[in-house]
């Protein structure tokens, strides 16, 4: 299986790798002392927390395992892993619940 | 224990940041194998991780190409779950900022989550701490967890190329995603981005070239900033009230 482009996965890798810096740059390296406006802080605050959740929430009503048919034993793996995130605020113990779930209902059905 | 010379401030952030390679290890070792069933070899695995250095978006880049997605919205989306990186950087900026050009370029590439959250809590606590131990704290904070990290991906890369497509490991990489989110519900203005942005992506997918990504983003993101307004508000108002 090799479906990435090579010259598609590099641009990606460069394009990342500057961008990326400029982000973590920008302020510490050009800013000096000069305060960042309340408004952009407050909207830089809410970008990871909107963007994951956008790109996950087709590939978990439309899983790819089933060609994109909604699956309830999928969805349900969804949540679950969702939910130990959540409760326990940890990422790995969100996964591995999520994970276990998952190979159980496969499994079972 | 108070820090006394730039070297003991060096090795207080190795060891503070040293729970963190539990979660650094196993995150970088999924992301090689996730890039292996990808189809991406142990070296372009092993530069991804090197050169990005920023785990969410490079899981988020690697789902996008696999999906055929053009090359600007890849690259849009994964540098938007990066922008917090800029807020990192911000908020280091009165602790940090008055370092030599050259300190600062390489701290900057070695912001991620863990240091910064690590050195703000050191900042915040030792206000007197001089320029230079601060430094040396911040990049002690990534003794380990950048090794870690690039290490693990390479590994990672190792294994999956040796796991077979029947294990069905393709739904792993939503799974990891849902972890994520998880741990970054923290106030209720997170929790609104979080389902307004879902709310708006799955009609949204129906757009072409994957925009729709980008208009599900913007919207959580605006309706997370307006929540925290309305919320602020509210307190004011309760307090005003009494």
């Amino acid at each position: 299986m090799n479906s990435i482009p090579p010259h598609l996965l590099w641009t990606v890798i460069a394009g990342l790798t500057l961008g990326s810096f400029a982000l973590r740059f920008g302020f510490i390296g050009f800013m000096g002392g000069k305060p960042i406006p309340d408004w952009l802080m407050r909207h830089l605050r809410y970008t990871a927390v909107a963007i994951i959740p956008a790109l996950v929430a087709p590939l978990v009503v439309w899983p790819a395992p089933t060609g994109g048919d909604p699956s309830l034993m999928h969805f349900a793996a969804g949540a679950v892993t969702l939910a130990a995130g959540y409760l326990t605020r940890n990422v790995l113990i969100g996964l591995g619940t999520g994970g276990l779930c998952l190979l159980l209902l496969y499994l079972a059905a | 224990m108070a820090i006394t010379t730039t070297k003991s401030a060096f090795w207080k952030g190795f060891r503070d940041s040293a729970p963190f390679v539990f979660m650094a290890s196993p995150f970088g070792f999924l992301f090689g194998v996730l890039a292996a069933e990808a189809g991406l070899i142990v070296p372009e695995a092993f530069a991804f991780s090197l050169a990005v250095f920023a785990g969410a978006a490079q899981f988020t880049a690697l789902q996008l190409m696999q999906e055929n997605a053009p090359l600007i919205i890849i690259l849009l989306s994964a540098l938007a779950v990066n922008l917090r990186m800029a807020m990192y950087s911000a908020s280091l900026t009165p602790y940090l900022g008055d370092a030599p050009m050259w300190q600062r370029a390489i701290a900057a590439y070695f912001i991620v989550d863990q240091s910064y959250a690590l050195s703000i809590v050191q900042f915040e606590q030792e206000p007197k701490m001089p320029l230079a131990q601060r430094m040396a704290y911040f990049f002690g904070t990534n003794g380990l967890i950048a090794p870690t990290w690039v290490t693990a991906t390479a590994l990672g890369a190792l294994v999956g190329t040796r796991i077979p497509e029947s294990w069905g490991v393709d739904f792993v990489l939503p799974l990891a995603f849902l972890a994520m989110i998880g741990p970054m519900l923290r106030t209720p203005a997170h929790v609104v981005a979080c389902f307004v942005a879902v709310a708006a992506a799955l009609p949204a997918s129906a757009l072409p070239y994957n925009l729709g990504l980008i208009v599900a983003g913007i919207a959580g993101m605006i309706a997370g900033a307006q929540a925290e307004l309305w919320l602020e508000r509210q307190k004011t108002k309760q307090e005003h009230g009494k």
